[in-house]
């Protein structure tokens, strides 16, 4: 066997390897993905725009975002900032797993950044943690199913959505509070978690009374973010380094 | 093209800025100051919440006990579970208190 051929084996054998990781991902977001889809067109969106939102955001937490404020009629760069600001978290991901993907030529290198999820990010950064190489084919098993999957349910979940007749009875209108209050839940064992959900709350409720809607997320949020920066470091587990 | 298609593109913008944004600020600098660092920290928990501080404020005793049982399941289970036992208790309530 050449050796050209032994290495596309091992990129084939890798892959697979990746799609295996996936498995649970892709389960476990599949009613999201339908859940979007449907709530996608209760706000107004057509069903190839719901599926073209998960095609080019692929971010659950930000296009759910996004759906519910465009159903309020937020003014549209408020709702790209508000994207914004829930995916900003990837920043943290993308300065992490940088240095796990440098040798990766940079189309490749691009491509990975695009499906940089957060169980993306944390199977991968496992992996360069066991002193495993990250490849491009393991990652691509790992991200690709997820991708396909996430944008074909969110489609399917818009076209199916319609058929929905009683989204109050079914309680579609509060999922999403939800499925946010699980997403703060699980941050929790972070340093200062509860006196920043604390201030967060706090604040987006005095902001949403006073200023309003859409205000209170981004002052909310400020608001949390700003008693981690005073706060001196140290009560936020983050050491100063020489 | 319509206003929800700019909203898409510009959001896929913004978002894969997020994404390959880290890489590059990073690959820059040498250390973060930790104080920048703390408050890229408290960044999810700080949007999140005020996602469902004012809808539950302003919600009644059925989607208050779903987003009871579902905290409660949190502290055990995983999204899903917690997920699902917060919808399934939100159905359910809303058949009696509407």
């Amino acid at each position: 066997m050449s050796a050209e051929a032994d290495s596309e084996n091992h990129a084939k054998s890798d892959f697979w390897q990746g799609v295996r990781l996936s498995l649970p991902v892709v389960v476990a977001a599949a009613p999201f993905g339908l859940l979007f889809g449907a709530l996608a067109v209760d706000n107004g969106f057509s069903v190839l725009e719901a599926f073209l939102m998960s095609a080019m955001v692929f971010g659950g937490a930000s296009q759910m975002v996004g759906i519910e404020l465009f159903g309020q009629h937020v003014a549209p760069w408020l709702i790209v900032l508000s994207i914004f600001a829930v995916n900003f978290r990837h920043v943290l991901y993308s300065a992490g797993i940088g240095r796990r993907i440098a040798h990766w030529p940079l189309v490749q290198q691009a491509v990975g950044y695009f499906i940089l999820t957060d169980p993306q990010f944390a199977v991968a950064e496992r992996k360069a943690e066991a002193g495993e190489t990250v490849g491009f084919a393991w990652y691509m098993g790992l991200g690709l199913p997820v991708y396909v999957f996430w944008v074909t349910e969110s489609a399917l979940g818009a076209v199916f959505g319609k058929l929905i007749p009683n989204t109050h009875a079914l309680g579609i209108d509060f999922l999403l509070p939800i499925y946010f209050l699980g997403l703060v839940m699980s941050f929790r064992k972070r340093p200062l978690w509860l006196p920043v959900v604390v201030a967060s709350a706090a604040a987006s409720i005095i902001a949403y009374k006073t200023v309003g809607s859409p205000w209170h997320v981004s002052i909310g949020a400020v608001a949390g973010v700003l008693l981690a920066v005073i706060l001196p470091p140290h009560h936020s587990g983050v050491e100063a380094r020489p | 093209m319509s206003t929800t298609l700019w909203i898409i593109i510009a959001g896929a913008i913004a978002t894969y800025l997020t994404r390959i944004g880290g890489h590059l600020v990073i690959s820059r600098f040498e250390n973060i100051h930790p104080r920048v660092e703390a408050g890229l920290n408290a960044v999810p928990a700080a949007v999140l919440t005020t996602l469902v501080a004012p809808a539950a404020l302003g919600a009644g005793p059925a989607e208050w006990a779903a987003l009871i049982v579902a905290g409660l399941v949190s502290l055990r289970g995983g999204l899903m579970a917690m997920f699902l036992a917060g919808a399934a208790v939100l159905v359910l309530a809303r058949q009696f208190v509407g």
